[in-house]
């Protein structure tokens, strides 16, 4: 147990006490308790800044399922604590946020903060853990809060769709990840992430090897929303916004690159890691983007927006991956600088996406609704609201002097830089990673004005909105003013982020790349100088300013040309084709009647049995040694098949039952030839009884309709029938054919009268023997002699046609 | 003569499986206790038969049968005997309080 075991296990303390804390609390926002949680865990964190800074991970480990190799290892490197920074101070903003967003007075804020709470704690799981069971624990539980919090409001049917649609794409991605994680124990023996790493070269050349890393990436795609998983993140969009911006941007669709950057190490050697995530990430990236324009609901657009950034910081660690192809030479750090580009950007999208997601929060909350149809001109009443909105937008898009900018230039490099190399077939195709960057980057500039422009520009239609617009109070700017401010900052001083958090970051992902002695050099600099990369982003300007103008007269990017194609209507389709699927399935064979229930287990019986006595060569039939029949023998077995064979034949149930008590009778017959005494005596009783007893029950049974009494003929019957009866003969055959060994019978004949001191052999079994058997067979008949009686007096529903009722 | 049983024992089956495969309730009892039957033969019958004396002691022979599964016979006839009463009860409540012995006619609903 260490303090950083304390980081995971603090927030979901908290969660456990915020629904007392409302109701013991009369007018404190619950909120304000739990303020100081995120608070301590960044202030811890970032005490270790230095330590981490030095290349001295932290590790500390608790015992779990120690037989199974499953401890909770907690592990903290440049990585996680990039990540845990993120989370830690994105969820103290969302905190504040959610204070003076949420009414204690009418919404469960109490239920709120234990959610989010158990969100935290198993996102810090997530990226702190270094044994994989422990993660992929942690994994799901994300997917669960993430689930309650998207359902917050349970009584919108959205809400409940949304929540339910999240919840099935991301714990399928969740479990396919497991099975990768499986297949890696398989090939490592070690759940520890830390030791695989450590033993990469003897896993690369294993057959399990691609299996496992498509698992795992299936979990990475579907967790980071990628094409074509993505379907669930605006769905995810019912939430309330501190939710959207806490979970739906800056964190938990980021865990799916966490897992991607984590395990790099792992799998980027191989050339269908680069290939994957490069591809998905540009393909999510170009489809989100152009979604993204569409969209009229600001969420709906930001979650695009969302998509398309995730799939651009995807494309980044694909790229990035290609320096393990060089690993070991100077060339490679020529690709680290795809991944420094990709988790520079992930900060910074964390802060502005953060930034816009509070704001369109605000501007919600302030006019009643998120349609830009309806909103405009918001400019100059809500005028703090607009300049974070227009830093968040612009930094978004890419322009100087705001972060976004720098990780666009440094996307365009890498994009540029892969044309270049000569491994991996990207002679090839190459060239499409900077075009679809650059088509991309338009589609991110329109929709990024369009968010800013319509929103708060142009004419005042106040009359149409359902509040009186005006300024948010001071609690709820100041998040958004923060990581405003923060996307200022890291525009005109990425170094701040360079040295301490990005470079160790990347001493996580890419352990193998540098040679002994050498650093990495995370510097970022605000000029280059006159590169492509400037052109390029002069370009997305000019050729966003003009679509954009055109866009808002002539629609022209709004051509219905993905309409036709919906992957949601695949989605629902999907669903309702496996609902309606099953339930014919099972209505196929479910029928209810239970002749065909017999008809089942009687064709799997025949078959079964046949085909095992087809295969297996030890059965043999040797009719040598078998006993001559003599004329007696011969009567009663054909007095014996006649009168079976006539039961079905019997007209009236009277003469089936006494057909049925001459086949008994007959048996009692063989029990006398064949020397066993005590079962004729048995036989003969029983018959008896049984006979009387079906006479008793169905021949004085009143008003016992008169139905026809024969049988019908059934083809299908008939033919199951045969096969079971020449089964068994077979059976009968086979076992007579072959002993293996013999009989334990000579014990008890030799030593049933010195050791029990009987004579009759059968009674010596059965009382001395197996007695055993004999009592239990006692409580039968007694239950059975129980169950009749209470068949026979009680009657619970007090049916009046009971004849027997006293 | 165990060629002969097993024919007899197949017989048994075959009808046995087909009044189970009935519609009345109560030619399906009658098709099980047909089923037992050819049960008990069978145990006796893989037993090999006729190799000597009853399993009594008092008769000094040079060999007996086979005990044992006479008293597994014998257990199994007590029990099968209890269950085969026990349905005779059951199928006659069900006739007092249904009205009919059809079981296609004793489906369950389909919302269950």
């Amino acid at each position: 147990m260490s303090l950083l075991h304390a980081v995971i296990i603090f927030p979901l303390l908290s969660a456990l006490c915020s629904p007392y804390l409302q109701r013991m609390t009369i007018r404190i926002h619950t909120g304000w308790f739990m303020l100081p949680v995120p608070m301590l865990i960044f202030a811890y964190v970032m005490g270790k800044l230095q330590l981490v800074q030095e290349g001295d991970p932290i590790q500390a480990s608790i015992p779990w399922i120690a037989s199974l190799g499953i401890s909770f290892t907690v592990y903290l490197d440049g990585l996680s604590m990039l990540f845990a920074l993120l989370i830690s101070g994105i969820g103290f903003l969302v905190v504040l946020y959610s204070i003076y967003y949420l009414d204690r007075n009418k919404e469960a804020v109490g239920t709120f903060y234990a959610y989010l709470m158990l969100f935290m704690g198993a996102m810090l799981g997530v990226v702190l853990s270094d044994n994989m069971i422990v993660l992929y624990g942690f994994w799901e539980l994300t997917s669960i809060s993430s689930f309650l919090l998207i359902a917050f409001w349970f009584k919108r049917e959205k809400s409940k769709y949304g929540a339910l649609k999240s919840m099935l794409i991301t714990v399928f991605g969740g479990l396919a990840m497991l099975g990768g994680f499986v297949l890696l124990y398989v090939m490592t023996g070690t759940f520890s992430i830390r030791e695989i790493i450590g033993n990469v070269s003897a896993i690369t050349e294993h057959a399990l090897f691609v299996p496992a890393m498509l698992l795992v990436l299936l979990g990475a795609f579907t967790k980071s929303a990628q094409f074509p998983f993505h379907i669930w993140l605006p769905d995810a969009m019912e939430a309330p916004t501190p939710v959207s911006a806490y979970l739906h941007s800056a964190t938990m669709v980021k865990a799916g690159l966490y897992l991607v950057a984590r395990l790099s190490p792992v799998f980027a050697g191989a050339a269908g890691w680069f290939w994957l995530v490069s591809a998905v990430g540009i393909l999510t990236l170009i489809y989100g983007s152009y979604r993204a324009m569409k969209q009229t609901d600001l969420k709906a657009m930001l979650a695009f927006s969302t998509i398309s950034q995730l799939g651009l910081i995807m494309s980044l660690f694909g790229l990035g991956s290609a320096a393990s192809v060089y690993a070991g030479s100077t060339e490679s750090l020529f690709y680290v600088k795809a991944t420094m580009a990709g988790i520079f950007h992930m900060i910074n999208h964390a802060v502005f996406k953060g930034a816009l997601f509070m704001v369109v929060g605000i501007v919600d909350h302030e006019t009643g609704t998120r349609d830009i149809r309806r909103l405009g001109g918001l400019m100059s009443v809500m005028p703090v609201t607009f300049s974070i909105a227009l830093v968040g937008a612009f930094s978004m898009a890419g322009l100087p002097p705001f972060n976004g900018f720098l990780s666009k230039e440094m996307f365009f490099t890498a994009a540029l830089n892969i044309m270049e190399m000569d491994v991996l077939r990207m002679d090839v195709f190459g060239i499409l990673f900077p075009v679809i960057a650059w088509v991309a980057s338009i589609f991110t500039f329109i929709y990024s004005m369009v968010l800013v422009f319509r929103t708060f520009t142009g004419p005042k239609t106040f009359d149409k909105l359902e509040k009186k617009p005006h300024e948010a109070p001071i609690g709820m700017l100041l998040p958004p003013l923060v990581l405003g401010s923060l996307a200022v900052v890291f525009g005109l001083f990425p170094n701040l982020v360079a040295y301490t958090l990005i470079e160790p970051a990347l001493a996580a992902i890419h352990p193998s790349v540098l040679l002994p002695g050498q650093q990495f050099d995370a510097s970022i600099h605000f000029w280059h100088g006159w590169t492509t990369e400037i052109f390029m982003t002069i370009g997305v300007i000019c050729a966003g300013t003009v679509l954009y103008r055109l866009h808002r007269r002539v629609k022209l990017l709004h051509q219905p040309l993905f309409s036709a194609v919906s992957l949601n209507r695949t989605y629902d389709g999907g669903i309702s084709f496996l609902n309606l699927g099953s339930k014919r399935i099972t209505d196929c064979y479910m029928t209810g009647s239970i002749r065909h229930y017999l008809i089942y287990i009687f064709m799997f019986l025949i078959i079964s049995v046949a085909v095992t006595m087809g295969r297996v060569s030890g059965i043999r039939f040797d009719f040598a040694g078998f006993a001559p029949m003599s004329l007696y023998e011969a009567v009663v077995i054909f007095a014996l098949t006649v009168s079976v064979i006539a039961v079905p034949f019997a007209r009236t149930r009277m003469m089936a039952v006494i057909l049925t008590g001459t086949a008994g009778y007959m048996v009692t017959l063989f029990f006398v030839i064949f020397r066993a005494p005590d079962l004729a005596l048995t036989q003969m009783i029983v018959e008896t009884v049984s006979v009387t007893l079906f006479l008793l029950c169905f021949y004085h049974l009143p008003k016992l309709k008169k139905e026809a009494e024969t049988l019908r003929f059934r083809l299908p019957n008939l033919i199951i029938a045969l096969g079971v009866g020449m089964i068994m003969t077979l059976v009968a055959l086979a076992a007579n054919s072959s002993r293996s060994f013999e009989s334990i019978s000579d014990f008890f004949v030799k030593e049933s009268y010195n050791l029990a001191g009987g004579k009759n052999i059968v009674n010596v079994i059965l009382v001395d023997f197996r007695g055993f058997d004999t009592m239990l067979e006692i409580v039968v008949l007694g239950i059975a002699s129980y169950g009749i009686y209470a068949l026979i007096r009680l009657n619970l529903d007090g049916d009046e046609k009971s004849a027997t009722a006293p | 003569m165990e060629l002969y049983m097993s024919l007899a024992i197949g017989v048994l089956f075959t009808v046995g499986v087909y009044l189970v495969l009935s519609k009345s309730l109560l030619r399906i009892i009658l098709g099980t206790s047909l089923l037992t039957h050819g049960v008990h033969l069978l145990l006796l019958t893989m037993s090999r038969l006729k190799t000597g004396a009853a399993p009594l002691l008092g008769q000094k022979a040079d060999a007996y049968v086979d005990p044992l599964p006479q008293a597994l016979i014998l257990t199994s006839i007590v029990i099968s005997f209890g269950v085969t009463s026990f349905f005779f009860v059951l199928a006659y409540k069900a006739y007092q309080n249904l009205g009919t012995d059809n079981m296609e006619q004793l489906k369950g609903d389909d919302d269950e």
